[in-house]
């Protein structure tokens, strides 16, 4: 008899945990609605829940709004697409040549660190506000993330099976197709977990600054014109959309977890 | 400075979500002060719950364990207890001295006299040179060597060792063994020491506590009088010490079997 | 690096050094010198010779332009960066010790992890103003979420052996908090701190293209609004090393504090 303490296991302690963070999120409305009410806080700068949900609820039945959620969607899928497709090729390549990998760390850590925003006067010169400008942005932020992760997973190969593999014969194309992606498919997809969060930041941050058509242009309007419980409601939507993007690629990392774990047979991470 | 440990009436029901496990049922024993007691039992016996209740660790459903005459209720500053998982019970982060100083700081005991105790502790478990590297350079049985420096440094009245040499290779473990004996004797602690082991049991012990399967009662306590120099080569070839395995292999098998207690049942001479 | 695969070059000799040498600096060479060529009397106004851009670069970044630009931007996110990782880690550690408040606070701060920072920045110029506050406020906002989160998952992923072993020692409290519960979370912690790096230079960027009188974001406009591209182009060039040697810099500081962990995880991946 192990003492497995009956720690909220099973489904009856997941009902209450629901049960408290519903708690929780209740709480921090409330709170929202009552600070700005008994003028804790000015209401002008802080409006209270209720409005907040009122200008959310006039943004949503106000088609430019969904032209402008519809810009933000196309610049984090195109430019998350565009990164996990380098990332990942640039990724198996560096690591697969013998010899690319060592040479290319050093730039790779040198370039890897540096922040995605110092490009925006750049962008603004060559292409404005158009789309490629976030694309510009949103790419140099996220290729890196695959990158890295694609180099760890190809490193995780397991020398055995790479050797086995290879005295059967199996050619480059063989090896990478049945060792290599296998083994490296999970840091891949953690690597598009991060790079969609990011990919997320720099499109919002992207039409904000640059003015760029999309969620983050809506913002900086909704502030020159004062128009606070809109600029809290388009806040609210892009934290939403985060947070949709954040399960969502997390329930897609768990399913490719899964389904590596059933067939390599053991317990990785 | 050594104290006796008195369990009387001991019952634990783990309540879990909708399931009740009755994991100690009824358990009353006396380790008296400087004694060296075994407790064995099948696997999944209950061990660890009565070790963890017996230390403050958990709080029982029922009845109580007197230590040195005062009730155990958290725990005890006179007790000290070595894991069977070295590896997690020591601190990475921290110098094997630094692990072995840690309880002392919180004792409030003074500098000198703190490194006193640690080099004492540490020459007396034959690890006098390894106060500076970290417990993960050292090799299984070093570590939990470690522990049990710990353990001495500490100088408690009683010592709680839950399967300390289970996850250590045979040879280690029999030095471990010695180890354990020779301390003993040395520091005259009280000694409860919780094995599956019926031949480590019998060996180390003074007296052995045969415990049923879960939920679980003392099915037998046995007078191990073999003599005080034990030594690996002749005491386990003595034909007393395969008489006495023989009897606790047989209440074992008993107990697995889940047979009544036989009350009273003379321990044969 | 490290960990790299070189084993199989035996390290120790005179040309297995030089190799390693050639390994770190070929590329960036190459691609420098392809730079240079490729640039080299270019006529496009955005894209001016990387020897331009050279040359301006002494006559930009003055002792005086650094004084004035680069050690605000530096102070605002050392204020904001700090303050984060104390509240993060402060709150994160209270948090990820207790499972209620735990189950309480988490859809709540999933989201407000969620919305991207620099969205922050118009709602907190409507409390702060355009000042130094605000940029702090901002950093400092954006960054606390990645040391949160992770604290609370380190925190809450403390071992059950190593809880309990401090328990029967009677190291309770604030002690263990130090020497038990924090140095457990470390690697987590740190995991955290790393993301809010960069989600911090990002926002003393943002924050300083927004609204300010000073600082490398607002230089860096200031150049691209009025057309100096050569300057422009340095500014780029001073971001990018920033962010270089900053992250050099918390990686030293990580390989110190962390150094246990990484020798654990080396000795572990050695002998599994």
């Amino acid at each position: 008899m192990k003492p497995t303490s009956p720690r909220g296991g099973g489904s009856s302690g997941r009902a209450v945990n629901a049960a408290l963070g519903a708690a929780g999120l209740a709480a921090f409305l409330a709170l929202g609605e009552a600070v700005p009410r008994l003028g804790l806080v000015k209401e002008q700068f802080f409006p209270p829940t209720s409005r907040i949900a009122r200008a959310l609820g006039g943004e949503i039945t106000d088609s430019a709004f969904w032209a402008d959620l519809g810009d933000t969607l196309t610049g984090w899928a195109l430019g998350l697409v565009i990164a996990v497709g380098a990332g990942v090729v640039a990724g198996v390549v560096v690591s697969v040549v013998p010899y690319l990998r060592e040479a290319t760390a050093s730039t790779i850590e040198f370039l890897r660190p540096i922040p995605s925003v110092a490009l925006i006067p750049l962008a603004v010169l060559l292409y404005g506000t158009e789309l490629r400008s976030v694309l510009l942005l949103v790419v140099y932020a996220s290729f890196w993330q695959v990158l890295v992760q694609v180099m760890y997973g190809v490193r995780d190969v397991d020398p055995v099976a790479e050797e086995t593999a290879r005295s059967y014969g199996l050619g480059t194309w063989a090896r990478i197709r049945h060792v290599l992606w296998p083994t490296a498919l999970p840091y891949v997809m953690t690597g598009v977990r991060l790079a969609a969060a990011v990919a997320l930041i720099l499109t919002v941050t992207a039409e904000l600054v640059i003015g760029a058509p999309g969620l983050g242009a809506r913002i900086a309007v909704a502030q020159t014109s004062q128009a606070v419980p809109e600029l809290y409601a388009l806040i609210v939507v892009t934290g939403l959309l985060g947070l949709l993007i954040n399960v969502g690629a997390r329930s897609v990392e768990r399913y490719a977890l899964a389904w590596h774990q059933s067939v390599r047979g053991e317990v990785t991470v | 400075m050594h104290a006796s440990l008195v369990v009387s009436g001991l019952r634990k029901v783990y309540e879990g979500a909708g399931r009740r496990v009755e994991a100690v049922r009824d358990l009353t024993f006396t380790v008296d002060a400087g004694e060296l007691v075994c407790l064995v039992g099948p696997s999944g016996c209950g061990k660890t719950t009565l070790l963890k209740c017996m230390a403050g660790l958990l709080a029982p459903t029922s009845g109580e364990v007197l230590l040195g005459g005062r009730r155990v209720s958290g725990p005890p500053p006179g007790m000290a207890f070595v894991f069977q998982e070295y590896g997690r019970s020591l601190f990475p982060w921290m110098r094997v001295g630094e692990n072995v100083e840690l309880p002392l700081r919180q004792k409030k005991l003074g500098r000198v006299r703190r490194r006193e105790l640690v080099v004492d502790a540490l020459e007396s478990v034959g690890l006098a040179d390894a106060a500076g590297a970290y417990p993960w350079q050292l090799s299984g049985g070093m570590q939990q060597r470690v522990a049990i420096a710990r353990a001495l440094a500490y100088e408690p009245e009683v010592l709680l060792m839950d399967e300390p040499f289970a996850a250590v290779d045979a040879q280690t473990r029999a030095d471990l063994e010695d180890l354990v004996r020779r301390l003993w004797r040395r520091r005259g602690i009280t000694v409860l020491f919780v094995t599956h082991d019926i031949d480590e049991a019998v060996y180390l012990g003074e007296r052995v506590l045969v415990l049923s399967a879960s939920p679980t009662v003392v099915r037998e306590q046995l007078k191990v009088d073999l003599p005080e120099e034990r030594d690996q080569l002749r005491t386990r070839v003595a034909p007393r010490f395969a008489e006495l395995r023989t009897r606790v292999y047989e209440q074992i098998q008993a107990a697995k079997r889940g047979e009544p207690v036989v009350e009273d049942a003379p321990p044969p001479r | 690096m490290k960990d790299d695969p070189a084993g199989r070059r035996r390290p120790g000799t005179w040309g297995g050094r030089l190799l390693r040498a050639l390994f770190v600096v070929a590329l960036p060479a190459l691609l420098f010198g392809l730079w240079w060529l490729a640039s080299d009397g270019s006529t496009d106004v955005y894209w001016p010779p990387l020897r331009t851009i050279l040359e301006t670069f002494p006559d930009v970044w003055t002792r005086a332009r650094l004084r004035a630009d680069l050690l605000p931007s530096l102070l605002r996110l050392l204020a904001g960066y700090t303050s984060a990782a104390v509240v993060g880690i402060g709150l994160g550690t209270v948090i990820g010790s207790y499972r209620k408040v735990r189950a309480v606070c988490e859809p709540v701060l999933e989201f407000l992890r969620a919305v991207p920072p620099p969205v922050l920045v118009p709602v907190i110029m409507l409390f702060a103003g355009i000042g130094d506050t605000m940029k702090i406020v901002v950093i400092a906002s954006g960054c606390v979420w990645p040391v949160l989160l992770n604290t609370i998952e380190g925190v809450r992923a403390v071992d059950s052996v190593m809880s309990e072993t401090a328990r029967s020692y009677g190291i309770t409290g604030p002690a263990r908090i130090r020497s038990v519960v924090l140095p457990s979370a470390g690697p987590q912690i740190f995991a955290g701190l790393r993301q809010a790096l960069s989600i911090g230079i990002i926002l003393m960027v943002i924050s300083e293209m927004f609204a300010a009188s000073n600082g490398l974001g607002f230089t860096i406009v200031q150049f691209q609004r009025g057309f100096a591209i050569p300057d422009m182009w340095t500014g780029i060039l001073v971001l990018g090393l920033l962010g270089f040697l900053l992250s050099v810099l918390f990686q030293l500081v990580e390989r110190r504090v962390l150094g246990w962990y990484h020798g654990l995880r080396d000795s572990s991946r050695r002998s599994p």
